[in-house]
C-alpha cells in the first residue's frame, strides 16, 4: 500500500510504515490519482462487506430493541424504552453484570500477573525455554468448543481427571462438584480461562519484554539495581505498552465471553455462570424474544464502546498517539 | 497493536448484533417454485432425516411413490433438526412453505396456520386418515382441524433398571407417586442413585413438571393456563410441591446441575452405565444410553408415570409428541397422495422396520420386536389422553420458561408458586 491514506505520515511508535521509494516532479497528480484509485479499488470489497454485515445488523439490531419482535417478518409493535427497563430489573441480566465485574477483575488481578510472572521467567536463559513458551500458548491455538468438552469431562464429578488427580494425592472428597456447584461454578470457569488465555498474554509480554534493550538492564546491574529494583524500575516501565494492550485484550474477552460458557455450562447451574452473551443467546435464538435480546446485544455493545473508547482516549493514548484519538493525526 | 484492538473490539461487538442481525437477512431468501413443466408435477418434500438409515430408506419410499405416480416428481430437501428450524422460521416471514414440510404440531404449527400458510386436511384426508392412531394425530389437530399428518409417534416414560431395583427389594414399578417415592428411598437406602438427570440441559427435568401437572391438574388444565396466559391455578402449584417432595430426597446422580444429556458423562450415560436406577425419557433412550454408555439389554424396562393420589390425571394419559408432515396452502393434489402414500401401511411397516419408529398405523405393528419399544407402543395404544410436549405445544418463550422455572425448582432457587408466577409473567409478555 502507498503512503496517501495510512493515518500518521509521522512515525508512531509501533507504526511501520513501508515508505515508497518518492519520484519527485512528473506526474505528481497523476500519481495521487492512481494512487487514490488503487485504494478505492482495495477498499469496495471491504466496505461494502463492512457495510453490509456488520454495520447494518449493527443498526438493525439498534432499531429492533426499541421493539416486541419475535423475528417473523419486520419488528412493528413499537415500545420505545421498555426493553432496556425489562433489562435492568431481570436478575439474570444484573447477575450477568456483576459476573462481568466479577471476571474482568479476576483477569486482571490473577490472570495477567500470571502470564507476567511466567513472561519474566521463560525470557531467563533456560534449558529448553522454547518447548515452555510452545506448550503454554498452545492452549490459546485449541478452539473454545473443544476446550470447552475437554474441560467437561476434565471436571465431571467423580469420574473426571481433576477428581481423580485429587484422590491419588489423597484428597478425596475435596474436587466436589466443580461446574455443576452454583458456588464454585465460577471460580472453576475461571481456572478454564485462565489456562486457556494467559498463553497468550504471556507470549504478548514476552514480546514486549524482549524489545526492552539488554543494555539498560545491564546498566542498572552496574548501578547495583537488585533484581526486584530491576524489573520494578526498568523492565515494568518499559513494558507498561503492552501490559496497557494486555488488559485491553483481557477486558474485553471477559465481557464477551461466550463459547466457553455455552459448551461447558450453557449459563448454568441456575444462571449462575451465565455471561450477557448467554443470556442473548437464549432470549434471541430460544425464546425468539429478538427484541429483546437486541437491546441486550445493545447494551452489551455499549459497554464495550464506553470502556474501548474511554480506555484509548485515556489509557492507551500515549502508546496510540495519533492513531485512533485523532484520525488525521493533525488540527490537534 | 492499537488497530488489532480496534478491529477485535469492533468483530466482537459486532458479532453479537450480527448474529441477531441475520436472522432478518436470511429472511430474504427465496425458494424456487415447484411449478409443471412438461406436464409432470414437482412436489418438494422438506424433512430432517438425514441421518441413516432413514435418509436412504425415504428417498427409496420417494422413488416408489414416483413410481407408481409416473406423472409426479419428488423433490427431496434434507436440512439438519436446527437449521431446519431456522429455515423455516425464515420463510413462516415470507409466506411461503414448501409443499409438504416436516412438523411437530403444537405451537409452530399454529403460527403458520395463523399465518394461513397451512392447507387444511380435514376434508382431503377423512377416509384413510381415520384409520390412524388416535394419540399421533392429536398434536396436528388445532381448533377441531386437521393440518398434518404423523409418520412418527413417542411418549415419555420411565426406563429403569430392572437388576437395581431388584437389589433394593422393589418388586414391582410403582404406580403412584406416593409408591415412587418410596421406591426412590428403597434406593438410596441400598446407596444406589435412584435417578439419572442431565440438569444442564433443562427440558429433561421440565418432564417431571409436565407429567405431575398432567397428573395432578390434568390435561385441560394446562391447555386453559396456555389460553388464558395464567398458570398460577393450584393444580399447577402443587405439581410443583410434588417435585419439591422428590427433589428433597435428593435422588439425583452427584453433579447432576452440571450433566448434559447425551455425553459420555451425561444422563444418558449415567443410566446406561448402571450408575443410576431411573430415568424419565422418551422412546429414544435406549438407543442414546447403548449410544453413549455400555446400554442394559434385557436389564431395560419401561413403565408409565405414576398417578398422582387425589389428582385429576389418569395413569394412561401419555406425555409425547413425534414427527409429521402439513402441505402448504395450495399444495398440489399430488402432495396430498403423498400423504397417503406415507401413512399406508406398506409405508409404516417399512418405517417401522428399517428406521426404529413407533408404527402410527395399526397394521403396522407387526413390525415391531424389540419388547421395550412394544410396551411403550402398547401404552400409546391404550392411551385416555395427550399432551404435546410442552416446549412445542406453548410459544417458545413459554416452553423455555418452563424449563428454565422448572431447573430453578429443581435446583432450590425457586418455589412451586414462583415456578407458575414467572411461566404466567413470561405467557403474558407473549400476548
Amino acid at each position: 500500500m502507498t503512503s496517501t491514506f495510512l493515518p500518521d505520515k509521522r512515525t508512531g511508535p509501533g507504526v511501520a510504515l513501508p515508505s515508497p521509494a518518492a519520484t519527485p516532479g512528473r506526474g505528481r497528480a497523476r500519481r495521487r490519482l492512481v494512487n487514490w484509485l488503487t485504494a478505492v479499488g482495495f477498499q469496495v470489497p471491504a466496505l461494502v462487506l463492512f457495510i453490509g454485515l456488520v454495520l447494518l445488523p449493527m443498526l438493525f439490531a439498534l432499531y429492533a430493541a426499541f421493539f416486541r419482535w419475535g423475528g417473523f417478518g419486520m419488528p412493528s409493535d413499537y415500545i420505545g424504552g421498555d426493553n432496556f427497563t425489562r433489562l435492568f430489573q431481570d436478575d439474570v441480566f444484573l447477575g450477568d453484570l456483576w459476573r462481568c465485574a466479577l471476571l474482568v477483575g479476576l483477569s486482571l488481578l490473577l490472570q495477567l500477573p500470571f502470564a507476567l510472572a511466567m513472561a519474566v521467567a521463560l525470557n531467563q536463559r533456560l534449558r529448553g525455554r522454547a518447548v515452555y513458551r510452545m506448550l503454554f500458548f498452545a492452549p490459546y491455538v485449541l478452539s473454545e468448543a473443544i476446550t470447552g468438552v475437554l474441560f467437561s469431562m476434565v471436571f465431571a464429578p467423580d469420574d473426571g481427571l481433576a477428581d481423580h488427580v485429587l484422590g491419588a494425592i489423597g484428597l478425596d472428597g475435596v474436587g466436589g462438584e466443580w461446574f455443576a456447584d452454583p458456588s464454585y461454578v465460577m471460580a472453576t470457569l475461571f481456572l478454564v480461562m485462565t489456562w486457556k488465555y494467559f498463553g497468550f498474554h504471556m507470549m504478548l509480554l514476552l514480546a514486549g519484554l524482549q524489545s526492552i534493550p539488554a543494555e539498560l538492564t545491564e546498566a542498572a546491574l552496574i548501578d547495583g539495581a537488585n533484581p526486584w529494583q530491576r524489573f520494578r524500575n526498568v523492565t515494568l516501565p518499559l513494558l507498561a505498552p503492552t501490559i496497557r494492550i494486555s488488559i485491553f485484550l483481557s477486558v474485553i474477552g471477559s465481557i464477551q465471553l461466550f463459547d466457553l460458557v455455552w459448551v461447558i455450562t450453557q449459563g448454568g447451574p441456575d444462571h449462575h455462570s451465565e455471561t450477557m452473551a448467554v443470556t442473548m443467546f437464549q432470549y434471541g435464538f430460544k425464546r425468539y424474544q429478538v427484541g429483546y435480546a437486541s437491546a441486550i446485544s445493545v447494551v452489551m455493545f455499549g459497554i464495550c464502546l464506553v470502556f474501548a473508547l474511554a480506555y484509548q482516549r485515556f489509557v492507551l493514548r500515549r502508546d496510540l498517539e495519533g492513531a485512533t484519538t485523532n484520525m488525521r493525526g493533525d488540527g490537534r | 497493536m492499537g488497530d488489532r484492538a480496534l478491529s477485535r473490539r469492533g468483530f466482537l461487538a459486532a458479532s453479537a448484533a450480527a448474529g441477531l442481525g441475520m436472522t432478518a437477512l436470511s429472511a430474504c431468501g427465496g425458494d424456487s417454485d415447484g411449478g409443471s413443466a412438461d406436464g409432470k408435477t414437482t412436489i418438494e418434500w422438506w424433512n430432517i432425516s438425514t441421518t441413516e438409515p432413514t435418509k436412504t430408506v425415504w428417498a427409496g419410499l420417494a422413488k416408489k411413490f414416483e413410481a407408481q405416480n409416473p406423472k409426479v416428481k419428488v423433490k427431496i430437501v434434507q436440512m439438519e433438526n436446527d437449521a431446519y428450524k431456522s429455515k423455516m422460521t425464515a420463510l413462516t416471514a415470507s409466506g411461503k412453505l414448501p409443499d409438504i414440510f416436516h412438523t411437530w404440531g403444537g405451537g409452530v404449527l399454529q403460527q403458520q396456520v395463523d399465518a394461513g400458510l397451512v392447507e387444511d386436511l380435514t376434508d382431503r384426508t377423512k377416509p384413510w386418515a381415520d384409520g390412524m392412531l388416535s394419540v399421533a394425530k392429536q398434536a396436528y389437530i388445532l381448533d377441531n382441524k386437521t393440518y398434518g399428518i404423523p409418520f412418527d409417534i413417542g411418549m415419555i416414560g420411565f426406563w429403569y433398571n430392572k437388576a437395581l431395583f431388584k437389589q433394593a427389594g422393589i418388586a414391582a414399578p410403582p404406580t403412584t407417586w406416593s409408591g415412587f417415592l418410596d421406591a426412590v428411598k428403597k434406593l438410596k437406602a441400598k446407596n444406589i442413585t435412584p435417578i439419572a438427570l442431565a440438569g444442564k440441559e433443562k427440558w429433561p427435568g421440565m418432564y417431571y413438571w409436565a407429567y405431575l401437572a398432567m397428573r395432578t391438574a390434568g390435561i385441560d388444565a394446562l391447555k386453559k393456563a396456555n389460553d388464558d396466559k395464567d398458570f398460577t391455578a393450584p393444580g399447577l402449584v402443587q405439581a410443583g410441591r410434588h417435585l419439591q417432595d422428590l427433589v428433597k430426597l435428593q435422588p439425583f446422580q452427584k453433579g447432576f446441575l452440571g450433566a448434559a444429556y447425551s455425553t459420555p458423562t451425561g444422563q444418558a450415560a449415567t443410566m446406561g452405565n448402571g450408575k443410576a436406577a431411573m430415568e424419565l425419557m422418551g422412546q429414544w433412550a435406549p438407543v442414546v444410553e447403548a449410544d453413549s454408555g455400555k446400554g442394559l439389554g434385557s436389564n431395560l424396562g419401561f413403565f408409565p408415570f405414576p398417578a398422582v393420589e387425589g389428582g385429576k390425571g389418569a395413569i394412561t394419559e401419555v406425555f409425547g409428541g413425534g414427527g409429521g408432515h402439513a402441505l402448504r396452502k395450495g399444495a398440489p393434489q399430488a402432495a396430498v397422495d403423498f400423504l397417503k402414500f406415507f401413512a399406508s401401511e406398506a409405508t409404516d411397516l417399512v418405517l417401522v422396520k428399517k428406521t426404529n419408529t413407533l408404527p402410527v398405523v395399526p397394521g403396522a405393528e407387526k413390525g415391531l420386536s424389540d419388547p421395550n419399544t412394544k410396551a411403550v407402543q402398547a401404552q400409546l395404544k391404550a392411551a385416555t389422553g395427550f399432551q404435546l410436549y410442552l416446549d412445542q405445544a406453548y410459544a417458545p418463550a413459554v416452553g423455555q420458561e418452563v424449563n428454565d422455572s422448572v431447573a430453578a425448582l429443581i435446583s432450590g432457587s425457586k418455589s412451586p408458586e414462583q415456578v407458575t408466577q414467572s411461566i404466567s409473567k413470561t405467557a403474558k409478555e407473549e400476548q
